[in-house]
């Protein structure tokens, strides 16, 4: 009964039970404050540390042939999504004509968005800057990309569609 | 209503900026100083950051490792201020 009856009658039970003051809980001092700041800048550190050892350990990746899609399956004008040469290398595949398929690497060459095909422009736009590429070459038309998309080499074998390379262009090169 | 701070005869947290002595208030100028410049240094490696990334994710690598040591140097720098501050709060306290 001590918790009824010992208490102020102007203090209400909560305080008693939780007898924390909120500006002693977020008070912060300087050297809380200072141990923070060299927390984040070590952090920084290893971010840009990680970035080093991501840029020392890209490797060549190997083209082996792939089937990624159909002729039947793909109008004129169509448009195919898919993955070369690795699970994570979005590619874009677009039939121009009926026997004339482009494909290119779906990330752009200035920040790695998804670009996509606006067919009634006739050209692969980056939605994030306004990246826009040719879409008979892959060829910069406009905005900040540097160089041109990365071309993925596709055969059609029967209705088969097969990519079996991709086709890096520096900087520079022209398309 | 307990509106104390902390325990008898300790000085509140929020009142130890306010007419310090002497002493107290130079240590307290050199910490912000510090204080500040630690944190202009962190604006610039958080653009060194940023740069790094946005030239790894356009394929060029050439300038992650001197990003990488000016980062380094920062966090060194940034390490060696809070170990002054550290000395100076120290010095401040046991006078």
């Amino acid at each position: 009964m001590k918790w009824l009856f010992g208490r102020r009658r102007d203090t209400p039970l909560w305080r008693d039970e939780f007898a924390i003051s909120t500006a002693d809980e977020r008070y912060v001092n300087r050297r809380q404050f200072a141990k923070f700041l060299v927390l984040t800048s070590v952090g920084m550190f290893v971010g840009n540390a990680w970035i080093l050892l991501r840029s020392w350990w890209r490797g060549e990746p190997v083209f082996l042939p792939a089937t990624v899609g159909r002729v039947s399956e793909l109008p004129v004008g169509g448009v195919k999504l898919f993955n070369y040469p690795g699970e994570r290398d979005a590619c874009i595949l677009v039939r121009l004509a009926e026997d004339r398929f482009v494909a290119y690497s779906q990330k752009c060459t200035h920040l790695s968005c998804a670009v996509y095909y606006a067919r009634e422009k006739g050209r692969l736009e980056c939605p994030c800057h306004e990246g826009y590429f040719a879409i008979e070459d892959g060829s910069v038309l406009q905005g900040p990309p540097p160089r041109p998309l990365p071309k993925v080499v596709v055969e059609r074998r029967g209705d088969d569609l097969i990519a079996t390379a991709v086709y890096v262009r520096p900087q520079g090169t022209p398309a | 209503m307990n509106d104390s701070h902390g325990l008898p005869g300790e000085p509140e947290p929020f009142d130890r900026g306010v007419n310090p002595p002497p002493i107290q208030g130079r240590g307290l100028v050199s910490i912000d100083g510090a204080l500040a410049l630690i944190a202009v240094l962190l604006v610039v490696q958080m653009w060194l950051l940023t740069a790094a990334l946005e030239s790894f994710l356009a394929g060029h690598d050439e300038g992650a490792l001197p990003a990488t040591l000016i980062s380094g140097a920062i966090a060194a720098a940034v390490v060696a201020l809070y170990l002054f501050v550290s000395a100076v709060d120290a010095e401040v306290r046991r006078r």
